[in-house]
């Protein structure tokens, strides 16, 4: 990795500046293209082979058994995997929305007002959510039973809301996309702190909260112990914990590796697919964070 | 009416210190309530999730971490298992306890293999993504962000088959490229960058992505400054665009510091794929699950989770006193 460094750092010295294409950082970053897509391509096509194939043939060489593959998937115990992929729509949709409204409202009043008590509760907001998740998921489990929401949609719905992530970056935003002298303005021509929150600041943020559902969307998409410990039965699994239980049937059981594969491709696509539909999101959010 | 125009009169030649009540002195009252109140109200719903999902939690789990399990008799039928205090003992117990701490040095040797490596993969990607002259720079953003796109749970069983030894193309390309023989990914020593990779391969992309939004909010007419004084496009990545976001790499850094002390996926995964190759109690967390479900003592898996608890709240506010100013230095306070 320090060589990558020292390339870049070396480029300078060759004669790029007279090149329209600097070749180095260029092909630094195909290299990185290449890491980073390596596994999903082998997922592919691993994912068209039969259990003997994946064995026998090379690496990269393609099978003919994806409709196979993901017919025996699709019929796997009466078709659960789709159930869990729903779920895990609701989970991270669901949490994603609730979770860029907090963080919206509470990164707005920690960057725009003064209170008693600010520093102290942002420091224990970050630091007390720093907690390990396992550190509270025992507790968070036996609460949970007690209140009589264990294995409900909620056990892994309403912890998922609370994002000290959001809250950070949502201070940032509004500290940066929202002038005070705005504020002021709306102020002086009476407007309420509220309609000023909902009319000024909220558009103001906007790219910005997109940004904090995408990440607590992926984050929840990706949660896997909080389910893994709140969930006990298979059909309000989502998809990250269906997959490990099917995983850990096919170490017995190796026939099951092929459906893993298979499982495992479907369960990125959609988030795939929304990373390029939202491509143009993430540009406009990008572009409009250079508003200065 | 007199006493009504005094209380009006009177707030009056208060009313300049507060700007709010400048704005509309003795006017119908609103239905928002005042600034005073407002933020508290803004961050009522955060601090009521966080007082429900993780204070009360968290006193839960010292309580629990203060009692045992007491047997008595033959330890057979519903009343002979009793829940009574413990005092510290299971804390004397924790602080005995080589595998946890073997797991908590693992961890931090898992943290020192990381974070270089991510963070400055990052940088370097962050800083190629907003150079002039790069070719793909909307491939390479999306490309390499993309494995942030896939759960670690996922990500980490698909590298473990990929680490399998029947499956591996990594392997399979050193046999047929160089012919070596295959290399054992989950050897002693080797499982380490392993995983690491793991981390690498998923947590670069999002690091960058962080990285590069705060270059694309810096001001552009600084580099055209320097430009026109003919510096080139490394001098302006490395003395001007770095420096820049040193808040940015700091705010990276404190947070995949944290991340790698609380891996969990990534090792769970693989112990599942690597036949022992990662033990039950590779990292902390592996460890209190252990502790707390395998072997179904939650009273210890109570207080390892309080010690583990202890030394990363140590660490965050160290790291956080040290950075806060910088970072949030220009706001109202």
């Amino acid at each position: 990795m320090s060589a990558g460094l020292l390339t870049t750092a070396a480029q300078g010295t060759a004669p790029s500046r007279t090149r329209r294409v600097s070749l180095l950082p260029t092909s630094v970053l195909l290299l990185g293209v290449v890491y980073a897509l390596l596994p999903i391509l082998w997922v592919l096509i691993a994912s068209t082979k039969t259990n003997t194939q994946l064995d026998s043939y090379g690496a990269f060489q393609p099978g003919g058994s994806f409709v196979t593959n993901f017919k025996n998937l699709t019929s796997y115990d009466g078709g659960v995997f789709w159930t869990w992929m729903l779920n895990t729509a609701l989970y991270a949709g669901g949490g994603g929305i609730l979770s860029a409204v907090v963080s919206a409202l509470t990164g707005y009043g920690f960057a725009k007002y003064r209170f008693r008590g600010k520093g102290f509760l942002f420091t224990m907001i970050l630091v007390g959510m720093l907690v390990p998740a396992v550190v509270l998921a025992v507790p968070q489990y036996l609460l949970v039973a007690k209140l009589g929401l264990a294995n409900t949609y909620w056990a892994v719905l309403i912890p998922s809301i609370i994002s000290p992530y959001g809250i950070y970056l949502a201070r940032i935003y509004a500290g940066a996309s929202v002038p005070d002298e705005v504020i002021e303005a709306a102020r002086m021509d009476g407007s309420g702190e509220w309609r000023t929150f909902l009319r000024i600041a909220v558009p103001m943020m906007t790219p910005g909260l997109v940004t904090i559902f995408l990440f607590q969307f992926v984050a929840i998409w990706n949660n896997f112990l909080l389910p893994w410990l709140m969930l006990s039965s298979e059909n309000k699994y989502p998809l990250t914990v269906g997959l490990f239980t099917l995983l850990d049937a096919g170490t017995s059981q190796p026939s099951l590796y092929s459906l893993v594969l298979v499982g495992s491709l479907l369960s990125i696509l959609p988030l795939i697919a929304l990373f390029f539909l939202l491509q143009r999101f993430w540009r406009v959010d990008l572009g409009a964070g250079s508003v200065k | 009416m007199t006493s009504a125009t005094s209380v009006h009169e009177h707030s009056r030649p208060a009313a300049p210190a507060s700007r709010a009540r400048r704005v509309r002195p003795g006017g119908p009252r609103r239905w928002s309530p005042s600034p005073r109140r407002t933020p508290y109200a803004l961050i009522a719903p955060a601090v009521l999730l966080f007082v429900g999902v993780f204070l009360v939690p968290l006193g839960y789990t010292v309580y629990l971490s203060l009692q045992k399990t007491q047997v008595s008799g033959l330890g057979l039928g519903l009343g002979s298992r009793k829940q009574v205090a413990a005092g510290f003992s299971n804390y004397t117990t924790v602080f005995h306890d080589g595998e946890l701490w073997d797991s908590i040095l693992r961890a931090l040797l898992y943290g020192c293999i990381l974070i270089p490596i991510m963070l400055g993969l990052a940088v370097i990607f962050a800083l190629i993504l907003d150079a002039q002259r790069v070719r793909f720079q909307r491939l390479g953003r999306m490309a390499i962000f993309l494995p942030y796109a896939v759960p670690t749970l996922i990500g980490s069983m698909i590298w473990g088959m990929m680490y399998l030894p029947a499956f591996s193309p990594i392997n399979w390309a050193l046999h047929a490229v160089f012919g070596i023989q295959g290399i054992n990914f989950f050897g002693q020593r080797i499982v380490f960058l392993s995983v690491a990779n793991i981390g690498v391969w998923g947590g670069t992309g999002f690091n960058m992505m962080v990285l590069y939004t705060s270059l694309r909010s810096l001001p552009q007419e600084a580099y055209e400054a320097a430009r026109i004084d003919g510096a080139n496009e490394r001098q302006i990545a490395l003395r001007i665009k770095l420096p820049m976001i040193r808040p940015a790499v700091i705010m990276t850094a404190i947070f995949s510091t944290i991340a790698t002390l609380q891996v969990f996926n990534e090792p769970y995964a693989m112990h599942q794929i690597s036949y022992g190759g990662v033990s039950t109690t590779w990292t902390p967390l592996m460890t209190i699950y252990k502790d707390t479900y395998t072997a179904n003592n939650i009273y210890l898996g109570s207080a390892e989770s309080i010690v583990i608890a202890l030394l990363m709240f140590a660490l965050s506010v160290t790291v956080l006193r040290l950075t806060n100013r910088q970072i949030f230095g220009g706001e109202a306070r």
